[in-house]
């Protein structure tokens, strides 16, 4: 196949382009550029996408000798996954940009272009796999379940899935290193990027007050008596326990959660622990990574973080909700994240929480 | 690489001797080097003494325009005009002139055809002359090869130093220094068939301008550094031999236009109307990106570039283009390609057939 093989400068996508290459495959490296303003070079672990990440990816195509350009993708990501980030923050909800970005970027953007090129696939170093069954590839975990990104590609249907090719599904991480290092890429011991690569110094509170403004608001208990103040309610998190500030202890002495952001008041409300907990949450804008989920209730596994663990659940799709019953209760559900089925490691599908209960 | 080039400078490696030391080594490295002055000079129509050898034009750019820049503030000249299309080697500079130095920097426009307003010019000059301390205009543009009035210019400067980039003109066009009458000239050796890493200043004898580079005054206290004799060698062999026949090569560029414009509907040339380089040809392809053309011609084996990329490698809308009047969008969906010595029509023809769908492709991927 005529591969797109998306190098960001790290160590898994560039084994991942090395070993599509080994596979047979006409493989083609494209860095895709996603800040308008790039950093010259990034500090430890924070970000991706600066001058040295295309350096390097660069140097990695070269080693495993494909053809390498440069994609600029800034004002797609900006529109798609910035400004996305930026709205569902100030609507109160706790968004994930990574998801965003495969879902608009890296299999939309970039494969639909590939695609329109006479390319047959786009190849990321993503941790996951995929299978080919009668209905197609379908999306499954990868064999290294502590890198698992199964969660941030559940925002890809069926077609995006049959170009999505991931070398990497069936390895571990430290194995992934070492095949770096056999390989001669000088990225086999980079540090892996964590946090939001958009938000280089990594002070999302801060980033997200620059842009929204910090309007100082009330943080009130669940009856509306006044605690204190906040200053930028969307830099809180349900479930959050500490950095409230609150200097009213409650009777008891127990520590107080963020409960509910409210961004129309610019409330924060809190409350005992217990209060936090949900059995039933509901999802919006739902896509099927196989076949459709439909009215029936059906046994699965529901997952609400990158690297959550799988909750026993009953799922079904009602009244264009996705909804999922809890077998246990859960501690702290914020609305904006993605609730991610799977059927055993197969991924079913994943919708954005909306309502919780 | 010239082969003759290469054998030249092949064999000044195997040379022991810096050329400024005066035992009998370095006099036999001198006498290359001299040699080598001597042929580049009558080559561009100067005097030897007016050759100054440097590592790359755009080192040979930064002495003139910051040179001339120093030199004339001295006498409270403290405006620098260049052109709206100069190459990044003199944009760049009359940038940090002006953020470091605090020069006035004014650009002359270009009408769509990719030739400098002398109106404009002739207006600035009568209004505010005797402030200029430079004027820096190319001899021809890199990325369309349209060809600029430098003899105009020199008349209408009147006193005012004129330097011109002409390391896309050498060996391309009829080129003299003298006959052009400009008060400086940088060239490039790679740009011939020399090697990477050579340049020159050409600069009248009478002009004394403070240096960049200092520590040893090795090129008439202006620039600084031994002299790199083996690069020098071969850039001269190279400047001396006739290698590229214009004519030929303006021939296979109108057949190539020819085919775009009866294969690629909606496919304009920029700069067609103007004189122009014979080995280059810049096309608009409305409806596409420049960097996906890039990539779909390079999988053919057919190189072509676009205008320019940012230090982390982006495409960008070339300011040659926009300054001729394009927006950000046709300026994105151009292309420019460059015939040498080397090409041949069965290339031109090769390259014709596969354009047509490599722009249909481009134009659906830019539909995503």
């Amino acid at each position: 196949m005529k591969l797109i093989a998306a190098m960001s400068g790290g160590v898994d996508s560039a084994v991942a382009a090395a070993r599509a290459v080994d596979a047979g495959h006409e493989v083609i490296g494209v860095h895709l550029a996603l800040s308008a303003n790039p950093q010259k070079y990034r500090s430890g672990a924070r970000g991706c996408c600066t001058i040295e990440d295309s350096h390097d990816a660069r140097r990695a195509a070269d080693v495993i000798g494909i053809p390498f350009y440069i994609w600029d993708m800034a004002e797609e990501f900006h529109d798609g996954v910035v400004e996305d980030f930026l709205a569902e923050y100030a609507a109160g909800r706790t968004p994930n940009p990574c998801l965003r970005c495969n879902e608009k970027i890296k299999f939309a953007a970039v494969l639909d272009r590939a695609r329109a090129m006479g390319f047959d696939g786009v190849v990321t170093g993503h941790y996951a796999r995929t299978q080919n069954s009668d209905i197609g590839k379908t999306l499954h975990r990868a064999v290294d379940h502590s890198k698992d990104q199964s969660y941030v590609l559940s925002v890809l249907t069926i077609e995006q899935i049959a170009g999505a090719i991931f070398p990497l599904g069936d390895t571990t991480k430290v194995e992934i290193r070492t095949e770096a290092e056999v390989r001669g890429l000088a990225v086999a011991q980079k540090p892996d990027s964590h946090d939001i690569c958009f938000v280089p110094s990594g002070d999302n509170a801060g980033w997200l007050r620059d842009r929204l403004g910090s309007d100082v608001g009330p943080i009130v208990d669940q009856n509306g008596n006044k605690l204190g103040e906040h200053k930028g309610a969307y830099t809180y998190t349900i479930g959050q326990r500490k950095g409230l500030g609150l200097t009213i202890p409650t009777p008891d002495g127990s520590p107080r959660f963020v409960l509910k952001i409210e961004p129309v008041t610019n409330t924060v409300v809190v409350g005992a622990r217990e209060d936090l907990a949900i059995t039933t949450m509901r999802g919006e804008r739902a896509v099927w990574c196989g076949p459709a989920v439909h009215s029936g209730a059906q046994r699965g596994f529901v997952q609400i973080r990158a690297h959550g663990s799988a909750l026993p659940c009953t799922y079904f799709f009602d009244n264009d909700l996705l909804v999922a019953i809890l077998d246990s209760p859960l501690l702290g559900l914020a609305t904006g994240q993605a609730m991610v089925i799977y059927d055993g490691d197969r991924v079913v599908g994943s919708a954005t929480v909306c309502e919780t209960e | 690489m010239l082969e003759s080039a290469i054998s030249a400078m092949t064999e000044q490696l195997a040379c022991l001797g810096n050329p400024s030391s005066l035992h009998s080594h370095g006099r036999a490295t001198r006498k290359a080097l001299e040699d080598a002055r001597e042929s580049l000079a009558k080559e561009v129509g100067c005097l030897p003494s007016e050759v100054i050898f440097t590592a790359s034009g755009t080192e040979a750019n930064n002495i003139a325009l910051k040179g001339l820049f120093w030199a004339g503030r001295n006498s409270g000249k403290n405006i620098v005009v260049i052109s709206s299309i100069e190459h990044r080697a003199i944009l760049d500079p009359a940038h940090w002139l002006s953020t470091h130095e605090g020069a006035e920097v004014i650009q002359i426009p270009v009408n769509f055809d990719g030739v400098i307003d002398l109106g404009f010019l002739k207006d600035l000059i009568a209004s505010r002359g005797d402030q200029i301390s430079v004027i820096s205009v190319m001899h021809a543009n890199n990325e369309t090869g349209v060809i600029q009035p430098i003899a105009e210019v020199v008349a209408i400067a009147g006193d005012i130093p004129v330097h011109t980039d002409a390391v896309q003109s050498f060996k391309k066009t009829p080129l003299s220094f003298s006959l052009l009458g400009v008060t400086a000239m940088s060239l490039s050796a790679h740009k011939i068939g020399g090697p990477l890493g050579v340049g020159a200043l050409i600069l009248k004898r009478t002009v004394e301008i403070p240096s960049l580079l200092h520590g040893g005054g090795q090129e008439r206290e202006i620039r600084s550094g031994t002299l790199n004799t083996p690069g020098i060698v071969a850039f001269t062999t190279a400047a001396t031999s006739a290698h590229f026949n214009a004519a030929e090569v303006t021939t296979l560029r109108d057949r190539f236009i020819s085919a775009i414009q009866k294969l690629v509907p909606n496919a304009t040339v920029n700069g067609l109307s103007s004189a122009r380089l014979p080995g280059i040809v810049n096309v608009t392809f409305l409806g596409t990106q420049s960097d996906t053309l890039l990539l779909l011609m390079d999988g053919q084996q057919i190189s072509c570039s676009t205008g320019s990329a940012c230090s982390a490698g982006v495409h960008e809308a070339s300011h040659v283009l926009l300054a001729m009047g394009h927006n950000d969008e046709t300026a994105q969906s151009s292309l420019r390609f460059s015939f040498g010595a080397s090409s041949t029509a069965s290339d031109c023809d090769f390259v014709a057939s596969v354009l047509p769908g490599v722009i249909a492709r481009a134009r659906a991927a830019h539909l995503t």
